[in-house]
């Protein structure tokens, strides 16, 4: 079996997120850049899977600028086999990252392919799904738990109500939350060894995708600030206060 | 053209988000139809009729779509959607699966995770946890959006009395098999549409000292809430996440107790009206968005909290 994982680079999980002034959008310059937490699940779970037997072959995936090769190199680093880079400038939108990740499945051929629930920069929770619904392959989304049996995946889901367990037939898309393993650091050695593995790089512009964007970006703003609140001395005052003042309790 | 809302329910009955999701849709325009699929959900799609902002109710049938499969939906959606401007549901785990399903099939571009309709094509989101706003114009034709429910005040639930029209079933998606759920059935309130939320964090140490927060969850009638710490460690289930990956909650009032508030959980609670926070750490980022802050042991503080509630002769419920 082989798997193709989708990585995607965005601003790491602990940068707090500055405006930029003219309101087109984040600051990123200077800014420190690491893989989507989840992708980095996603990794995980395709590399268990080889370790365990059940996969020959683990491919990572980015569609990206220049830089977003580092996610494919980490990648590489932690177990996957090869790298496939399709370049880009700017960002694109899931449903153009979903027709370029379709055409990579059409040459590729993987019987399964994982990536990460949501982006943790834009938060849109989409690119899973649709590529899915191109190749008209099953989705399992928000994963914490993934059995691999003959052709067939057997995955929990996290859903609001609870969990959700559910049978999906090899090929098929699934989408990791960060639940599904505790992904590991790379080694030294092993990062020197990714050096040597193949990343194969590809101009999106070769892929004969319409990439084009869909939607406009009027106006990125800071959200509205909370007022700073009181720290109380003890439970009475706390209680009081919510009583009397807050009148929530 | 008029804008096809999807109905989220359990076949009995209407999921409480739906109605969020409906005051959203009659913001993007007042002709509102909505799509129930499911199995045995003639009760759920009359209550949906009922929805004076719904005018009328497509109803479709089917053993395979009991389950809410995204895989059996899209292909119906997909079919209506010739006649609609915009198909809108709830960004919750339901519409967060299907709805990209729908929108790759109709070649658009889906705007997920709404709180505002600035216009019909116009919609403020948040992005990066909710540490920015982005304002996005939708030039594709047809428009996929999903709402933030907590964003949209439920519309009201009865005076309607739309016409229910049968459509046909699609065929059923043979490589997804449905297994089983398991729902956390509580007699508390639903965690996103509860009063109060009581939330602890990797603070509270183990599962067992969960009780410190039943209890006064109990006594307030709140809703029992999470951080991601805790939900991993295993002290409590899934379903009580609040954060960016996990549940938005907008609350009167969220006690968070052990939390130290990484901008994640923040993402998931800070447009509650009230915060508390509790926490021995005075540093904690959790107390720069909290009203009120008390610095304390929560070992001790919670049954003196307790204790306090004991001697109100009131407790609003």
């Amino acid at each position: 079996m082989k798997i193709l994982v989708a990585v995607k680079r965005v601003i790491d999980y602990n940068v707090q997120i500055r405006v930029k002034e003219d309101g087109t959008g984040v600051v990123t310059d200077n800014v420190k850049m690491s893989t989507n937490p989840p992708d980095d699940n996603a990794i995980e779970e395709a590399v268990k899977i080889k370790e365990a037997g059940k996969a020959s072959e683990v491919v990572a995936i980015t569609v990206g600028e220049e830089k977003a090769q580092e996610t494919v190199r980490k990648a590489l680093a932690v177990g996957a086999d090869r790298g496939i880079h399709v370049k880009v400038d700017g960002t694109l939108e899931p449903l153009a990252v979903s027709k370029i990740l379709q055409k990579i499945v059409d040459k590729e051929k993987p019987d399964l392919v994982f990536m990460g629930k949501q982006a943790i920069d834009d938060d849109c929770n989409q690119t899973g799904q649709m590529l899915s619904a191109l190749l008209n392959w099953p989705q399992a989304t928000f994963a914490s738990k993934i059995d691999v049996k003959e052709n067939k995946l057997e995955v929990t889901r996290e859903i609001d109500e609870g969990l959700e367990t559910i049978e999906i037939n090899v090929p098929a898309i699934v989408t990791c939350d960060l639940r599904l393993n505790e992904p590991r650091y790379a080694s030294l050695p092993n990062i020197m060894k990714a050096k040597k593995k193949p990343i194969e790089e590809i101009a999106a512009s070769d892929l004969g995708v319409d990439v084009s964007p869909r939607l406009e970006q009027l106006k990125v703003e800071e959200p509205p600030k909370r007022k700073a609140g009181i720290k109380v001395a003890n439970v009475a005052e706390l209680v009081q206060k919510l009583k009397n003042e807050a009148k929530v309790i | 053209m008029a804008v096809l809302l999807i109905a989220e329910h359990n076949n009995k009955e209407l999921r409480p988000f739906t109605l969020n999701a409906a005051t959203a849709a009659s913001q993007i325009d007042s002709d509102v139809h909505a799509v129930i699929i499911g199995q045995n959900s003639a009760d759920a799609a009359k209550q949906l009729s009922e929805l004076p902002v719904v005018k009328k109710v497509l109803s479709v049938e089917g053993a395979h779509y009991e389950n809410f499969t995204a895989e059996n939906f899209a292909p119906v959606i997909v079919k209506l959607a010739e006649n609609y401007s915009h198909i809108v549901c709830s960004a919750n785990t339901f519409g967060k699966n299907l709805m990209p399903r729908i929108a790759a099939h109709l070649d658009t571009s889906q705007v997920s995770d709404i709180i505002k309709v600035i216009s019909p094509d116009t919609f403020l989101r948040p992005i990066y946890a909710g540490n920015a706003f982005a304002t996005i114009k939708s030039n594709d034709a047809k428009r996929c959006v999903t709402i933030r429910p907590t964003s949209f005040d439920p519309c009201e639930s009865t005076g309607g009395s739309a016409p229910i029209e049968k459509v046909d079933a699609s065929e059923e998606f043979s490589n997804t098999k449905f297994i089983k759920r398991e729902e956390i059935k509580s007699d508390r309130p639903e965690l996103g549409t509860a009063r109060i939320v009581v939330s602890g964090g990797r603070g509270m140490q183990s599962g067992d000292n969960f009780k410190l927060i039943t209890e006064i969850a109990d006594k307030l009638g709140a809703a029992i809430g999470a951080s991601r710490a805790a939900v991993d460690a295993g002290y409590i289930s899934n379903d009580h996440q609040v954060g960016q990956t996990g549940k938005v909650v907008v609350p009167d009032l969220y006690i968070a107790v052990g939390i130290s508030g990484a901008i994640q959980h923040l993402a998931g609670m800070k447009e509650s009206k009230v915060i508390v926070a509790i926490n021995k750490d005075g540093e904690a980022p959790i107390f720069s968005v909290a009203d009120y802050g008390l610095e304390a042991d929560l070992f001790e503080a919670l049954p003196q909290f307790m204790e306090e509630l004991n001697k109100l002769n009131t407790i609003q419920k």
